[in-house]
């Protein structure tokens, strides 16, 4: 009989997943009216970090463009929002969108050097450019040079009506950012770029002999994360209110600790640096005290999951009990069965 | 004169970077590793370098007689135990076990030996210079150093291209799984080539630590130029490696001339150029 059998992509779990994250969502949005400003300097930073996450997690994980070198946007972020508000008086919200669209744009021309790299060689050579991006941004003398600058108090107060607003409004923009960030991650990987991406993962050459145009996909991959996280970071230094070479363009801060988060929760699974965030921050607010043992620990504990579960949590849980929160593969399913009954999943 | 002398003191730096990009270039050849923590290596050995010295009594290079085969020791450990397990088709985990493993001996050694910058001594022999004309005159130390670079790549050359052990890297190196036909142990020659490529980071690390001062954070920097190194000298040649190292080594000085902040910003745009121009290096892998 046919049309027997139906594709779809949701699973049961998929659909419930969706609805309990609308409603953490809605939980959040709200969490000005619940929270203490504390809490939510601390949610803005975990946003933050599941934004850089999930952008280092499409190039490596789903792209198979492994940087060490994101530090470079988040210093293009940060720095941009400075310099837009400061030199041109825009509002910090508006900047930060403008500096994720400057990261981006920056991206392309990079991508033209770095794309010569293969494999491991390209992860070393996008830390040499985010060096020679922290070394361009303390000749700034403009923004202070080396020692760096703070955000000056008429933007800050400019901003919004009071402190508690300004508090406010950066909390939501992470939340936005965040939303937009995985949003955009999930849709382009459920588009027909996302299955070139796939394509490419398994086999290059098969991919490039099929027509699939492997150098402009991994651009626009590279752009998109060079985006997200040129916005992640301009949201970072907008809430740290002030920025220096070093810490804008820190290879442990934006690079190791969101390696760090990816590889615990999952590398190439969308839920994975969610949960690799919240895993870190919970070490973080329990252990950071110990100082350099506690960031040993977070190397032995990265090297320890890459060995035994090169999956991470989210790639457990899914080879254990089948929990997939965000398929983003098409499964053929018997129309007349239950989709719930685990029908053979075709990975398509 | 003073360019000259500026120029001359980049080429002598230079053969420490493709001591850095030696090793480095080493274990690429042998088994398609980059090892991330290479520059933390360097460190380490440094470090242990202060501490023979101490300890012993013994001078910088003679200290080289207990470090050399220690990190050699730590090497083929290191490789036997934990890196080959990584190796596969994936690109990640070797990556990411070793950028861990680059975030442990940082930090380690900051806890150990705190963040204060260090100094091996290293005698007469620092401040020694042999003049050349009136206003140019060259450092004993660099022209060791470089000397000792270009001797360790002759060697490391001859060990590729002459000896069993060579022989073995290369065909380990062609096709991992049929040098296992022919009774070659590839975890065997993994472990090897890295314990080789750390004896190399060691002499480098000995050099640094005499050179200037050192502190735990100075790794990643070492990492970047040895592969930079790597790179402008062509991927798969040793010679290359040196040639690579003296062209960064010069960028870097004529910047440093040119005005103090732009020194690592001039090496970093002379790697960045090739890259554009040249990318497959100066000398790209040769055939012996």
């Amino acid at each position: 009989m046919s049309g027997a059998f139906t594709l779809t992509r949701g699973t049961g779990v998929s659909r419930l997943v969706a609805i309990g994250a609308f409603a953490a969502l809605a939980g959040l949005a709200c969490a000005p009216l619940w929270a203490q400003a504390s809490s939510l300097n601390l949610l803005t930073q975990i946003f933050a970090y599941v934004a850089l996450a999930t952008m280092w997690n499409l190039l490596a994980g789903f792209s198979g463009l492994v940087s060490v070198g994101q530090q470079a946007y988040v210093g293009i972020g940060g720095y941009a929002l400075f310099a837009l508000t400061i030199f041109w008086g825009l509002h910090p919200l508006a900047a930060l969108v403008v500096a994720g669209v400057i990261g981006g744009l920056i991206a392309i021309p990079v991508a033209g050097l770095l794309f010569r790299l293969r494999g491991a060689y390209f992860a070393i050579g996008s830390w040499v450019v985010a060096e020679v991006f922290r070394l361009l941004a303390s000749q700034i003398s403009a923004l202070g040079g080396g020692s760096g600058t703070s955000l000056p108090a008429r933007i800050v107060t400019g901003m919004a009506d009071g402190r508690q607003a300004r508090e406010f409004m950066i909390y939501w923009t992470g939340l936005a950012l965040v939303v937009v960030v995985i949003g955009l991650t999930i849709a382009l990987l459920r588009s027909r770029w996302g299955l070139a991406l796939r394509a490419i993962h398994h086999n290059e050459l098969a991919a490039r002999s099929n027509g699939v145009e492997v150098t402009r996909i991994k651009l626009l991959v590279y752009a998109v994360a060079g985006f997200g996280t040129a916005m992640a970071g301009a949201l970072i230094f907008l809430q740290k209110l002030r920025i220096s070479p070093d810490a804008a363009f820190s290879v442990n801060d934006w690079t190791a600790f969101v390696i760090f988060m990816a590889v615990i929760g999952g590398i190439g699974r969308i839920e994975g640096p969610i949960i690799g965030a919240v895993v870190f921050f919970f070490l973080r607010q329990t252990l950071s005290d110990l100082g350099s043992l506690y960031l040993m620990m977070l190397g032995l504990v990265a090297i320890v999951i890459m060995l035994r579960a090169p999956r991470g949590v989210a790639g457990w849980l899914a080879d254990r009990f089948g929990f997939e929160p965000a398929p983003l593969e098409r499964r053929l399913v018997h129309a007349k069965s239950n989709p719930e009954s685990k029908p053979e999943p075709s990975h398509v | 004169m003073d360019w000259l002398n500026s120029i001359l003191q980049g080429v002598l730096v230079g053969g420490l970077y493709a001591m850095f990009a030696a090793g480095l270039s080493l274990i690429f050849g042998v088994m398609r590793l980059v090892n991330i923590a290479h520059g933390d290596l360097v460190v380490l050995a440094a470090y242990l370098a202060l501490v023979v010295t101490q300890a012993l009594g013994m001078g910088p290079l003679a200290s080289l007689l207990v470090i050399a085969p220690l990190m050699a020791a730590i090497g083929y450990g290191l490789q036997r135990w934990l890196l080959n397990r990584t190796l596969g088709d994936d690109l990640l985990p070797p990556l990411l076990v070793t950028f861990g493993l680059s975030v442990i001996i940082q930090n380690g050694l900051l806890e150990i030996f705190s963040p204060d910058s260090r100094k091996l001594q290293a005698g007469a022999i620092e401040t020694a210079t042999i003049p050349l004309t009136p206003d140019l005159s060259i450092g004993v130390l660099p022209l060791v150093q470089f000397l000792v670079a270009v001797v360790m790549i002759g060697a490391l050359q001859a060990l590729f291209y002459r000896t069993a052990w060579g022989r073995a890297f290369r065909a380990t190196s062609d096709d991992q799984s049929t040098v296992q036909l022919v009774g070659v142990d590839n975890r065997h020659v993994f472990g090897l080539a890295m314990g080789l490529s750390l004896a190399v980071v060691s002499v480098a690390g000995v050099f640094l630590a005499v050179r200037a001062n050192f502190d735990p954070s100075m790794g990643p920097a070492r990492l970047i130029f040895g592969f930079e190194a790597v790179i402008i000298g062509g991927l798969g040649n040793l010679w290359g490696t040196l040639a690579g190292g003296v062209v960064l080594g010069v960028a870097q000085a004529i910047g440093a001339k040119i005005d103090p902040g732009w020194q690592l910003l001039a090496g970093h745009l002379a790697f960045l150029m090739v890259l554009a121009v040249r990318p497959e290096g100066f000398f790209p892998r040769v055939q012996a």
